[in-house]
This record gives C-alpha cells, sequence and structure tokens, in this order.
C-alpha cells in the first residue's frame, strides 16, 4: 500500500521517477557539477551522485540567486532534475522551478527527507500537493 | 516567465486593475510574461497582492545563464511590440568577467561572446548595467521601510538589515520581471510579521578582521540555515564598519540561506531586543571557538596557488588597505583584487591600483571571481589552493573544485609573496 505525504506549497507538472534524498541542502551555485549533472560540492551528503531525472528530496534551499536560472539552463540541455522536494524552501529555488517549468512541492508535517526512503519511486501531484511513495 | 504556462491553482492572488490589463497582454508580451511569472511565485508563497518595488538588481552572469539564458534574454529585447523597457531603476550583480582582462583570467573567446549578448539585451531591456554587489555602498542605498527587488543574496541581507528596506532573494528573471512591471508579491520579508527575530544569538567577542566578521556570518548562518530564520545577535560591542557588515551579511546568506538578521542596538530595526521579540527566544551562545573551527575546517594545504580577493566586491577603503600591505613586496602567485566599476576609478586615481599591480597582483572591475566561470579558469590557470579572506567565497568555491582557504587579508598577501599560508 502506497503512502501519501501532503505539501503545503506546490508547483508545476505531475510527475513520478526515482527519489534522490539526503538531509541536505541544496543550491546549483554551490553544490553541483552541472556539466556533469552530479553533486560536486566535497561536505555534500550527494556528492558523486547524479541528480539528472530524479526526484530530489532535501532539506532545504541554500544561498546563491544564480539557481533561479540554472534550473532553465539545465532543463534545455537535458541534466535537470525532474523534481524537487524541499522541507523548506526559499524564494530562489521556487523562482527557479516557476521559470524552468520545473515540479515542487515543500512544506510537510514531517520531515519528508526521513519520510522517503532514497531510491523509491515516487509521485508528484502538485494539483493535489502530494508525494506518493509507490 | 520562460513562455507560456497554465497559471491554474497558483493564480490566487488579488489583481489590481493595471495587473488584469497586464496579464491580459495590454502592455506587450514581455510585461505579460513578467507577471505571469511574479503570480505563479506570489501564488506559492500564498502572497496575497503586489507591493510597488521603486528598485531593482539583476543577478545575471552568463555562467549560471548558460546559452538557453541569453537566447531567452535576446528573444526578449527583441520584442518589437508593446512595452519592452524597465519601469524603475533596474542595474546588475557583477558580469563574468573584466572585458580589458578576460585573457589575462583565461577565459575563453566563448564566455566574453555570451557576456557581450547578454550586456546587449539587458540594454535594449532598459537595464543600468552597474555590474556591482555592493550597489548599498556605491549606487543608492535603499532607506528604512522601502520595498525593493534585489538579487545578490549579500546584497539583499545588507539591505534589509544594515538599511531598513524589504527584499526577499530575487533570482535574475525574477528581478527583471519586478523591472518591467514595478512590483513584486507581498510575501516574506516584505510583511512585518516575517522580520521579527526567530533565533536569538549571544556572542562574546567582537571579530577585528574582515574575514573573522565572515567566519562569524558563516558560523551564524550554518546555525539558522533557513531563508525564514531571522537571527537577532546580542553583544557585539561597537559599531561595525559597512565593510565589516559586508562580510559579515554576505556570509550569513551564503552559509545559510539568510535574508535578514538584527544587530541589538546597531541595525535600525532592533535599538532594543524587544523591538524584534527576541526576548521571548531562548539564548544560543556562539563564542570565537567557533568561529576559529570554521576557519581552521578550511586550513588543508599550507601550499597556495592563487590569493583572490572577492565577494563581495572590495570598497574602495578595502583597496586602500589591500595597497598599504602590498608596498614593498614582490609576488610569486597570482594575486587579484575584484572590484566594481565605481570604484576602480577612484582607486586608480588615488593610486591604490598601481600599488597593488606593482607587487604583481591585478586589480579587476565589474566582475565577481565565482561568477566568472570559476572552474574553467581554474584548469587554465592550474589553480586549486586559493587563499582569500572572504568566507562567502570560501563557502563557493569548494563546489567548483578548488581547496579554498580562509585567512586575513594580511597574511592572504604574505602567502602571494611566498605562495604559502603562514
Amino acid at each position: 500500500m502506497s503512502r501519501v505525504l501532503v505539501a503545503s506549497q506546490a508547483m508545476g507538472a505531475k510527475v513520478s521517477g526515482v527519489a534522490l534524498v539526503a538531509k541536505d541542502g541544496f543550491s546549483a551555485r554551490y553544490d553541483l557539477d552541472r556539466i556533469a549533472g552530479v553533486f560536486s560540492r566535497p561536505a555534500h551528503k550527494l556528492v558523486g551522485r547524479s541528480y539528472v531525472g530524479k526526484i530530489l528530496v532535501l532539506e532545504t534551499a541554500k544561498g546563491g540567486v544564480a539557481s533561479a536560472w540554472m534550473l532553465y539552463e539545465m532543463r534545455t540541455r537535458d541534466k535537470a532534475p525532474l523534481a524537487i522536494v524541499f522541507n523548506s524552501v526559499n524564494p530562489i529555488l521556487v523562482q527557479g522551478a516557476a521559470f524552468g517549468d520545473v515540479t515542487m512541492l515543500a512544506g510537510f508535517d514531517e520531515d519528508v527527507t526521513a519520510a522517503v526512503p532514497d531510491g523509491a519511486r515516487v509521485e508528484i501531484d502538485p494539483a493535489a500537493k502530494s508525494l506518493r511513495i509507490l | 516567465m520562460a513562455g507560456e504556462s497554465n497559471l491554474g491553482l497558483h493564480a490566487l492572488m488579488r489583481l489590481g486593475e493595471e495587473e488584469k490589463a497586464i496579464l491580459a497582454g495590454e502592455q506587450g508580451e514581455v510585461p505579460r510574461l513578467a507577471l505571469e511569472h511574479q503570480v505563479k511565485v506570489g501564488g506559492f508563497f500564498g502572497a496575497e497582492d503586489f507591493v510597488p518595488v521603486t528598485q531593482a538588481h539583476i543577478m545575471a552572469d552568463t555562467e549560471s545563464l548558460g546559452e538557453a539564458g541569453v537566447r531567452w534574454l535576446e528573444k526578449l529585447a527583441a520584442t518589437k511590440e508593446g512595452r519592452r523597457t524597465v519601469r524603475i531603476p533596474t542595474i546588475t550583480d557583477p558580469r563574468g568577467t573584466d572585458f580589458t582582462k578576460s585573457k589575462q583570467l583565461g577565459q575563453a573567446d566563448w564566455m566574453v561572446d555570451l557576456e557581450r549578448r547578454a550586456v546587449a539585451a539587458f540594454v535594449k531591456l532598459g537595464v543600468s548595467m552597474t555590474d556591482t554587489c555592493i550597489n548599498y555602498q556605491t549606487v543608492l542605498a535603499a532607506t528604512r521601510g522601502e520595498h525593493v527587488a534585489f538579487g545578490d543574496t549579500g546584497v539583499v541581507i545588507y539591505s534589509n538589515s544594515v538599511c531598513g528596506a524589504r527584499s526577499n532573494f530575487e533570482g535574475g528573471p525574477s528581478a527583471l520581471s519586478a523591472g518591467l512591471t514595478g512590483r513584486t508579491p507581498r510575501y516574506g520579508f516584505h510583511l512585518d510579521e516575517r522580520r521579527r527575530a526567530t533565533i536569538r544569538i549571544r556572542v562574546d567577542w567582537t571579530p577585528a578582521t574582515l574575514n573573522d566578521w565572515g567566519a562569524l556570518g558563516g558560523v551564524i548562518g550554518r546555525i539558522a540555515g533557513n531563508y525564514w530564520e531571522v537571527p537577532v545577535i546580542e553583544g557585539i560591542d561597537r559599531a561595525p564598519s559597512s565593510d565589516e557588515l559586508k562580510h559579515f551579511g554576505a556570509a550569513m546568506a551564503s552559509f545559510g540561506s539568510i535574508a535578514l538578521f538584527h544587530l541589538v542596538g546597531i541595525t535600525p530595526e532592533a535599538s532594543r531586543l524587544s523591538d524584534v521579540g527576541g526576548e521571548a527566544l531562548p539564548v544560543r551562545r556562539v563564542g570565537r571557538d567557533e568561529v576559529q573551527a570554521l576557519r581552521q575546517s578550511y586550513a588543508i594545504d599550507e601550499r597556495v596557488d592563487v590569493v583572490v580577493f572577492s565577494a563581495p566586491q572590495l570598497s574602495l577603503f578595502e583597496l586602500r588597505a589591500l595597497a598599504d600591505l602590498c608596498d614593498g613586496r614582490r609576488f610569486t602567485v597570482p594575486l587579484l583584487a575584484v572590484t566594481s566599476p565605481q570604484v576602480k576609478p577612484d582607486a586608480d586615481r588615488f593610486g591604490y591600483t598601481q600599488r597593488i599591480e606593482a607587487a604583481g597582483g591585478t586589480v579587476y572591475s565589474g566582475m565577481c571571481f565565482y561568477q566568472s566561470y570559476a572552474r574553467e579558469i581554474a584548469e587554465a590557470n592550474g589553480w586549486k589552493r586559493l587563499a582569500t579572506n572572504s568566507a562567502k567565497l570560501v563557502n563557493i568555491l569548494g563546489g567548483y573544485g578548488y581547496v579554498p582557504m580562509l585567512a586575513s587579508m594580511e597574511e592572504c598577501v604574505g602567502a602571494a609573496e611566498t605562495g604559502r599560508l603562514a
């Protein structure tokens, strides 16, 4: 039986895919090698792992306004995540998701990074503000 | 803002007559796309309406934009019908190069070409190319209660905290949208209730150097760790300088995504702790040992390939201090000092540039080190071990393959001479 988590904030199209999960932050500029499509900041818990086509489930958005442009640029090269799910999000990532048409959920009653297993298949439905663990 | 979209469930904001007209395309496609983007963002955050803004500041270096972003800008700039220029003073963050020294940086021609195309597009959109992240020191500081739409996290945190202005982090597409529409969604730090303190920090030591101000900002940023947190800080025993607060805020924003802090008795909204609700919060003490631990965590290698002063751009008096330290030295590794196009002419006029460059350093203008294809110029120049006095820069550059080290300006200049951090 699948489990459903409900967010308070949502944007974008309905998608499903494999979750890449960590209790860590996210900044497209600080944390990623956007050419290779992997996390590259040595201190990041997902360092070395590919985010391309994955549903990122992370703690929060970190500093750096560049992410607002970068999601769009990454998407045009097919190097973007499929969706991003945060416990808490800052405006930059929301602006970037709006600009780059990347699905986003944020704001849960529980720690979404603990609730979703790394590697799980999940479905994101922004209209219902829901994340379903398949 | 990228193209057609269905506002759907996000179109919950209360819109005025002009906003409805803009969305209906009555002012042209450029304002329509801009406002549509703003409605999507405002809807996500539950903004009730828009607030007029008086200035916008756009972060748009081409490493961030890429070819796709520049093409998108060029498409906007080529729009023939309707209004396509900004309605309010709209300025830019540093570019991705100093056009006069791109070869010296080891940048490829395509990087400079992309920069020139972006500049041309912005000019057609009516944007003023100030190319600075220290506009609050050099162009036009926002005032208390002034609603603005600023990009660059360092600009936002300084303007919110030190000036008492009101801005969220506005990424490039959103800041440009605000310039084009003259408004921004009313959420976050535009609202009184979001400006109250959420974390109370008590320090037992006041930093003396810019790198330690940055490190303290970084420690507090890590503790807060979330855009929506607002630290109120007690225990600073004197009024810091603008440059000290510049490094403090920029690092806090970089390490923790923080957009607003209060210093009790110093910043304008916190004459007293109770002004921001701090008296009801538990105290978290931060000692000098935590600041030293942060600095020590970056002390990986004594050898240095390059010394960089940037992020934020240097003020006139940071350049003067640097020039004083350069006199009589001869550098064995490159030393880069980065400032704004507003400061550079005065640094030239006062002889600071000449004194830094006589020792073998180089003063760059209108760019920022990490926004200038940092990964590619590292490969082109063989740079890996980098010394800087900017806590913000050490936080960023790990992701670009550097081994960044945090030290005082004096120690960094010494490293440029000997190739080693003492």
